[in-house]
């Protein structure tokens, strides 16, 4: 009954959301905050991530393919595929759910219990639209980016890890990635990070908003939108990759 | 003028405010007091509109909230400013950021309009030096007249403060009483300050209010609540000796 009654006030929270902005110069500046504080600070971590995960990939690969009939270019070929159709979009965005998603639920939940969302709705601001329609806006724009980075930077380190282990020529690497090349795949990917970004930026926002209590509870509730953003990002996967892809 | 009739409110099973009527008058600092629990914040809070009463009117210059329009709320709430307990300044924002923010969000003004009367607001509650400063890095008081500064850029006609004093230091607690009196003879604003300090109620208490389990046990002037024989009155504002010693001068004089 809990989960009805939270959908529901989701969905109500969502409803104020998407109302005009009271000035328009004061919401494009926090757009581009929002864009600077849950996209450019994030560029770091995705991109550490996704440069070794395709190294690892390719180095995996590569060591289970102990039949010398299997072409060696199935190595790229197999680093591409993983990146484009799964770390880039789903696996980045569950990591970034953890950094931005904990990130986004403690500094609104801090504004509820230290009042300044009292304060702005006293002064007549509309506070859900003022605080998390920019974040919308600067993940649903910025993700994208971040994910191509991914794609690009694990393929990238695919290549590398060939070159440093000699596990594998960096011809065949080549030769692999260039193999089979679907651009509907990297569309699908984006399609995919637009709806995550969304979720990164609304649900751990409705944990935070809606917090009562103090410093702990803040702390519980920027785990339970953690858990809760992640559980939905993986149920959502399934679903947007038996409509986009099957 | 500020006219509150009948007001009733409930949080699920349990009954805050059981129907309070009150007035309070421009160029007026009118206090609310009460044991914790009494409903004052919740008056309050429903006062400016962030509780919405189950039964009862709030009636702002004869115009009850019920009857206006959006546009009508809308500018209301720049009419009202608020100086929340502990004092609910935007963490990321310098001083003057916040001071000129609902200048920003509600206003036409210039920069170099807004700067010199975010300049201005804070010279007048005695803040000089820290514009370029975060709230972080400023003491209780200090944090406190930034948040007078902000409730009053906009030249409100209604300032709400909840607990204004609360972990302040006597010394500050009167320089913060005294400013907000001083404001409201000054721009004839109708304040209204909940509090549990004693010092405020003798001070600056034009009109007190007393609530009792959400119920209006009381109401007078400062000079009323030394000769009042109301006994819960008495027994929450002479809970201390050096208050009943203050009383026994008092009334022996």
């Amino acid at each position: 009954m809990n989960y009805i009654k939270s959908i529901g006030a989701y969905v109500i929270m969502l409803k104020s959301v998407f109302k005009k902005p009271q000035k328009r110069k004061i919401f494009w500046e926090a757009v581009f905050r929002e864009i600077d504080d849950l996209g450019v600070k994030s560029i770091g971590i995705v991109a550490f991530i996704s440069f070794f995960i395709g190294g690892v990939v390719a180095i995996q690969t590569a060591l289970n393919l102990e039949d010398p009939i299997i072409p060696k270019d199935l190595i790229g070929f197999a680093t591409k595929r993983s990146m484009i159709l799964e770390f880039s979009s789903t696996f980045v965005m569950v990591i970034l759910a953890g950094k931005v998603g904990s990130y986004i639920t403690s500094s609104i939940g801090t504004m509820r219990v230290t009042e300044q969302i009292d304060a702005l709705e006293v002064m007549g601001i509309n506070s859900l639209n003022y605080l998390v329609l920019p974040k919308i806006l600067a993940t649903v724009f910025f993700y994208p980016f971040l994910v191509l980075l991914a794609m690009f930077l694990g393929i990238l380190g695919g290549w590398i890890a060939g070159i440093a282990t000699d596990l594998f020529k960096p011809g065949d690497y080549i030769a692999g990635i260039q193999l089979d090349f679907e651009p509907y795949l990297v569309a699908y990917s984006l399609i995919k990070s637009v709806v995550f970004a969304f979720l990164i930026a609304t649900i751990p926002s409705y944990f935070g908003y809606y917090v009562k209590g103090g410093s702990l509870e803040v702390g519980r509730a920027s785990t339970k939108a953690v858990v809760w953003t992640i559980v939905v990002i993986i149920f959502s996967n399934y679903f947007l990759t038996q409509m986009l892809l099957s | 003028m500020l006219e509150v009739k009948g007001i009733y409110k409930s949080f699920g099973e349990a009954s805050v405010l059981k129907g309070i009527d009150a007035t309070f008058e421009p160029g007026k600092t009118s206090l609310i007091i009460g044991q914790s629990g009494s409903g004052k914040t919740v008056f309050l809070k429903t006062l400016l509109g962030l509780h919405i009463p189950d039964k009862g009117t709030i009636s702002y210059n004869g115009q009850t909230t019920e009857s206006m329009t959006i546009e009508e709320k809308r500018q209301l709430k720049q009419d009202l400013g608020m100086v929340f307990q502990g004092s609910a300044l935007f963490d990321s924002l310098t001083v003057e950021e916040n001071v000129m923010f609902p200048l920003k969000m509600f206003t036409n003004q210039s920069k170099s309009e807004m700067l010199d009367r975010v300049d201005f607001v804070l010279k007048r509650v005695n803040l000089k030096d820290s514009n370029h400063k975060f709230p972080a890095e400023l003491s209780g008081g200090m944090q406190k007249r930034v948040a007078i500064a902000r409730a009053i850029v906009t030249n409100p006609r209604y300032l709400f403060c909840d607990e204004p004093n609360s972990g302040l230091d006597p010394r500050t607690s009167i320089v913060i009483d005294n400013l907000i009196q001083e404001i409201t003879d000054e721009y004839q604003i109708t304040t209204v300050i909940n509090t549990h300090d004693m010092n405020s109620v003798m001070e600056i208490g034009e009109k007190i209010i007393f609530l009792k389990d959400g119920l209006k046990e009381w109401e007078g002037t400062s000079n009323d609540i030394f000769k009042t024989d109301n006994e819960a009155v008495v027994s929450f504002v002479y809970s201390s000796n050096l208050f009943k010693k203050v009383r026994k001068v008092y009334l022996e004089e």
